[in-house]
C-alpha cells in the first residue's frame, strides 16, 4: 500500500490522471464518496492551474497523521511565473486566464487546509489537507 | 468521439459514459454544435451521471454548450448530476444558471419536452 503518489502535470491528459490517483489513495483511508470526490475537484483545479499557468509540475499526493488524526496532503508545485498578488488571485472571480477565478477560492473552501506559497519568477506551490473525520467510537 | 450522441427524433442524447478529460469535453461541445446544425434538433440531452467530477472547466463547457445550442435554436437538458458531485459543486462555488437540468435521462426528456413547447421559463422568472 503506496502511502505517496506523485504526478508530473504537463499536458491536460493528465489532470485526469492525477485525480483518479488522488481518490485511489485518499479511498485507502476510507473517506467517504462525497470526500473523495471534493478530493478529486481540488486536484482537478490545481492540476489545471498547472497546466494554464505554469506549462508544466507536479501534484504530489501523501497519507498523514497527525495527533492520531489521519488525512490525504496535496501538494501542487510548478517553477512557472509564479503569482504577482495572492490575496487577488485568492478572490472569487479573480482570473488571468478568462475563466471563472473560482480554482484557488474554491479549493480553499473544499479542503480543511490551504496554503499557498508563490514568487514571481520563481513557481508555485499550494498545499492543501483534507482530514478524514474519526469514527465515532464507543470504547470509554 | 469518447461520447456517443443519439439522434432520437427532433433530440440529441449524449450519454457520457465515463470520465471525460478537457479536451473531450471541448469535443463534445463542439460536436454537438455541428449536430444541432445536421439535424436541426430542437433540443439537447447531456447525460453527466458518469462524470466523476464537474470543476470549473466542465462546469464552463457545460454553460457554453448549453449557450451555443440556445443560439442554434435548441434547447438543452443538463441530466444525472451525481449528489457528491452537485455538493462538490455548490462548494467550489460553480452555478450551471440558466442551464435547465433533470435528475435523471427521463426526466430529462419530460423537461426537454415542456422546454420545446415553451411550457417551462428556465430562468424561473
Ligand atoms: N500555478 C499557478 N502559476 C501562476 N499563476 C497562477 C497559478 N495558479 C493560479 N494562478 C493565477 O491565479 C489566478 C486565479 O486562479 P484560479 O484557479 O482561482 O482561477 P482561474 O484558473 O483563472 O479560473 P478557474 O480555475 O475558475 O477556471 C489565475 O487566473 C492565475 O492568474
Ligand atoms: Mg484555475
Amino acid at each position: 500500500m503506496a502511502d505517496e503518489v506523485t504526478v508530473n502535470i504537463r499536458l491536460e491528459s493528465a489532470i485526469v490522471y492525477a485525480r483518479q490517483k488522488g481518490r485511489e489513495l485518499a479511498a485507502e483511508l476510507g473517506f467517504s464518496q462525497s470526500e473523495l470526490t471534493i478530493i478529486a475537484t481540488a486536484i482537478s483545479e490545481l492540476a489545471r492551474n498547472i497546466v494554464d499557468y505554469a506549462g508544466n509540475g507536479q501534484i504530489i499526493m501523501q497519507l498523514i497523521e497527525k495527533d492520531g488524526q489521519k488525512g490525504i496532503m496535496i501538494k501542487a508545485q510548478d517553477n512557472g511565473p509564479g503569482i504577482p498578488d495572492i490575496e487577488l488571485a485568492m478572490q472569487d472571480g479573480y482570473s488571468t486566464g478568462n475563466s471563472l477565478g473560482l480554482g484557488l477560492p474554491g479549493t480553499k473552501r473544499l479542503m480543511d487546509e490551504f496554503e499557498i506559497d508563490s514568487k514571481v519568477g520563481q513557481g508555485t506551490t499550494v498545499t492543501v489537507i483534507k482530514w478524514k473525520r474519526n469514527d465515532i467510537n464507543f470504547k470509554i | 468521439m469518447k461520447v456517443p450522441i443519439l439522434k432520437q427524433g427532433d433530440y440529441l442524447i449524449a450519454s457520457v459514459q465515463s470520465v471525460l478529460s478537457d479536451s473531450d469535453l471541448s469535443l463534445l461541445r463542439d460536436e454537438i454544435a455541428e449536430r444541432v446544425g445536421r439535424y436541426r434538433s430542437r433540443g439537447v440531452i447531456i447525460d453527466v451521471t458518469a462524470l466523476d467530477v464537474i470543476d470549473s472547466y466542465a462546469a464552463r463547457t457545460l454553460k457554453n454548450i448549453a449557450q451555443i445550442t440556445k443560439l442554434r435554436g435548441a434547447e438543452t437538458v443538463i441530466a444525472g448530476i451525481q449528489p457528491e458531485v452537485a455538493f462538490s459543486m455548490v462548494q467550489l462555488g460553480l452555478t450551471l444558471d440558466g442551464v435547465a437540468t433533470a435528475l435523471d435521462l427521463e426526466e430529462g426528456l419530460i423537461c426537454l419536452d415542456k422546454l420545446t413547447k415553451g411550457m417551462i421559463n428556465k430562468n424561473g422568472g
